[in-house]
């Protein structure tokens, strides 16, 4: 079985919900839906408070070109545009909705029913999934739409389709792909369309067997697209390298996938880019693993984007006692909730509730120069260097180490046998970098 | 639902490998454990007992100083100290007088990783560069061996190294007796099987890399393998080389050392390459009978520029 070629590490898998079929949320009392869901400019409101709304209709309008639509997942009153903390940490503007009811904008196909045959080209499928404000949901959040528009001069031969769901605990993935596959499969099929591409690679991990086997079943009548069983080992959902497990291309430094002729979409993205197109229904729910050790049941939910996670962990049986850390995606590379009333956004993949013992950082120590970080990288970097370069704020000397090549996997800090904040240091070593690039290529 | 509580936040990962210094340090210390039976087998109760002054000095002279000097919570639960007095006995007589030990101690302790900061921060291996110390200060001492336990010779005390810089090729013991250990020599370097042994539990654990031990193990055996060729009369056959003196617990204890040897592949295999050819250079044409020491420490001094030049391949920098 193939994975990636350098660096990694196997944490322990704790898939709790794995077996867990998908639940509907109920409607939350009041929805909050965040106007910057996504990498790029803000969403400008196009109601204002006040206005009453219907599901599906739109509520802001993407701010530039890499940004997005958002659409209301609620049916009620725009009560207030105001500040939310969001799982950043910072409080960003969002859309606040008195949740009356559930009346669906018209056009949007409700129905189970699954619609295979699309006669639109290319291009009317790519304004379609703009349309609906689809993003990358596999947590990057990037605009869909711009992802299947390749800069002039590029061309793609290779479709991904991010199956892989290698973050220990996270089960949304896995689970759309055993109760939706067929629904994948035309997703997959329309994509292919939109970029022209002749062949599609499904990478998913040897340790969901049952949507391996679905998707095999499934894409027996399309042999142009290939399901691909993979080795397990994080961070191969990482876009870079799950490129290099499928096709053994590696994407440069500061190059984009498509400089090797891939584009990788996350299987729910396909999902929602099948709902979109085929159903004409916008980006307004998604499926969020919440689980953890101690919670009472892990589930599998879809939720509207909106509805506070607080909601979620209810679902979920509540709070348990000794949960400490909330965490807004899974526990390598999610983000620690300040406030869990914090909504679920466009790429809020799960909510992991992390117990005392497991929440507190181990004691640190000094860097014994063990080397298993720059073994663990899965980028080919120094991890240990990167990281006492920026705390000493040697910031020309962490540009040329490369340290904008790091993914923040979380890798190095994982394997430390030290117990270093290696990646604390790094973020804020590729901060100040940056901005020290950006400022030059200003100039 | 009700927000009394306060939740911890912090930057993610969230979970951790669970991998720590001691955990390392203990599987080293047990994968030393063969050798060190190996060596009370040959040696009697001298090895326990300096083996034991070893551990207990080293460990007491990095703590008083973490107390008395640094003024900081005593760092013994890392092992690194009990590793350290433990490689040191390893490395010397088995039969050496206590108090030279306790010197040996203080010197690798105080001198070489505590007055640079402590675990981590030492640019030489403290056992190697005590032994090399307690060499050259107590010369006689450090190379009288003490007879065998087990042995029908038990006069002889000269160790393989010595015959052959006198030129004796016809007393070598055999190539196995020089692999199971029943050779003169340190304590804990003569069982070249039970190191071995070490070495392959070492690699199983992914304590250790392949990359410095084979480095070594190949460039002694090809380096002085030429040499063989050359002149058989003079040279030593590269089996011999391997198996004789510090050799084995070098490139499998010593030069492995985390905080001294380099950290990307690629300068571990140049850094492993260097101590093999040092030590053959002057086991061949240097005074000294036996080179791995002085080896190991001439490559730890070139650590820090072996790490400044030799990079570890990054993602996307060769295609296909």
């Amino acid at each position: 079985m193939r994975t990636f070629r350098m660096g990694g590490i196997h944490p322990p898998e704790c898939k709790l919900g794995a077996g867990k079929p998908i639940s509907v949320m109920p409607l939350p009392k009041q929805g909050c839906v965040l106007l910057s869901q996504h990498i790029g400019a803000p969403a400008q409101p196009v109601v204002e408070r006040g206005a009453m709304v219907k599901t599906g209709q739109l509520l802001a309008k993407a701010g530039g070109f890499v940004s997005a639509n958002i659409h209301s997942p609620f049916t009620g009153k725009v009560a207030k545009i105001a500040d939310v903390v969001d799982a950043s940490g910072y409080p960003k503007p969002a859309i606040f909705i008195d949740v009356q009811d559930d009346e669906w904008e018209e056009g949007i196909d409700l129905t189970e029913t699954l619609v295979r045959e699309c006669k639109l080209e290319p291009k009317e499928i790519v304004q379609k999934i703009a349309d609906a404000g689809i993003v990358g949901m596999g947590g990057a959040c990037f605009p869909t739409q711009v992802k299947l528009t390749p800069p002039p001069g590029k061309v793609a031969d290779i479709l991904i389709i991010n199956g892989v769901e290698c973050e220990p605990y996270l089960t949304a993935d896995h689970r759309l792909m055993v109760e939706k596959a067929q629904e994948i499969v035309v997703g997959i099929r329309l994509l292919m369309k939109a970029l022209n591409v002749k062949k599609a690679v499904i990478g998913i991990e040897s340790n969901k067997p049952d949507a391996i086997e679905i998707l095999s079943h499934q894409t027996i009548p399309y042999p142009e697209i290939e399901v691909m069983p993979l080795q397990m080992h994080y961070p191969q959902g990482g876009e870079k390298q799950l490129i290099d497990a499928v096709t053994r291309r590696q994407v440069k430094s500061g190059g984009l996938p498509v400089d090797v002729g891939a584009v990788v979409q996350n299987v729910g993205t396909v999902y929602a880019v099948y709902e979109a197109v085929q159903k004409n229904k916008p980006l307004i729910e998604r499926v969020v693993s919440v689980t953890g050790k101690s919670l009472k049941q892990p589930v599998n939910v879809k939720a509207r984007i909106g509805t506070p996670i607080s909601s979620l962990i209810d679902a979920a049986g509540g709070l348990p006692e000794n949960g400490a850390k909330v965490i807004s995606g899974g526990p390598m590379m999610g983000k620690a909730l300040a406030n869990i009333d914090a909504p679920v956004a466009k790429g809020t993949s799960g909510v992991l509730i992390i117990d005392e013992a497991e929440a507190l950082r181990r004691p640190v120590s000094d860097c014994i120069r063990c080397a298993k970080c720059v073994d663990a990288c899965p980028m080919g970097l120094e991890p240990y260097l990167l990281s006492a370069l920026s705390e000493r704020q040697l910031w020309d000397r962490t540009e040329k180490e490369n340290i904008m090549d790091c993914i923040e996997c979380g890798c190095c800090t994982f394997t430390c046998p030290a117990n270093r904040p290696l990646l604390d240091y790094i973020r804020i070593g590729k901060g100040k970098t940056g901005a020290l690039i950006r400022a030059r290529k200003a100039k | 639902m009700t927000m009394d509580k306060k939740l911890i936040v912090s930057m993610s990962p969230h979970i951790h490998g669970d991998d720590s210094i001691h955990k390392n340090m203990y599987r080293v210390i047990l994968a030393l454990v063969p050798a060190f039976l190996c060596s009370i087998w040959f040696f009697g109760w001298h090895a326990l007992v300096t083996t034991a002054i070893a551990i207990v000095s080293c460990m007491g002279f990095e703590y008083l100083i973490t107390r008395y000097i640094f003024k900081r919570p005593s760092t013994l639960k890392d092992c690194s100290a009990m590793l350290t007095g433990l490689l040191l006995a390893f490395n010397v007589p088995a039969d050496l007088p206590w108090w030279i030990v306790v010197i040996g101690s203080i010197f690798a302790i105080g001198v070489v990783k505590m007055s640079f900061g402590g675990l981590g921060n030492n640019i030489f291996n403290p056992a190697l560069a005590g032994r090399v110390f307690l060499l050259v200060s107590f010369p006689q001492q450090m190379t009288t061996w003490p007879a065998l336990a087990h042995s029908a010779d038990a006069v002889t005390g000269a160790t393989p190294l010595a015959l052959i810089k006198a030129g004796n090729f016809a007393e070598l013991p055999s190539h196995l007796e020089m692999f199971l250990g029943n050779v003169p020599g340190s304590m804990g370097e003569v069982a070249a099987l039970a190191l071995l042994i070490g070495v392959i539990y070492l690699l199983c654990t992914k304590t250790i890399t392949w990359h410095i031990p084979v480095s070594i193990l190949a460039t002694v055996f090809i380096f002085s393998g030429i040499l063989y060729l050359c002149d058989s009369t003079v040279y030593a056959d590269p089996l011999t080389h391997l198996l004789s003196g510090g050799l084995m617990l070098g490139a499998c204890f010593m030069a492995t050392d985390y905080v001294t040897s380099p950290m990307s592949h690629k300068g571990q295999l140049i850094y492993g390459a260097g101590i093999g050819i040092l030590t053959v250079l002057i086991r061949c044409y240097g005074s000294y009978p036996e080179g791995m020491s002085f080896a190991i420490l001439i490559m730890n001094a070139v650590t820090p520029l072996i790490n400044v030049y030799c990079k570890p391949k990054r993602f996307g920098e060769v295609k296909k």
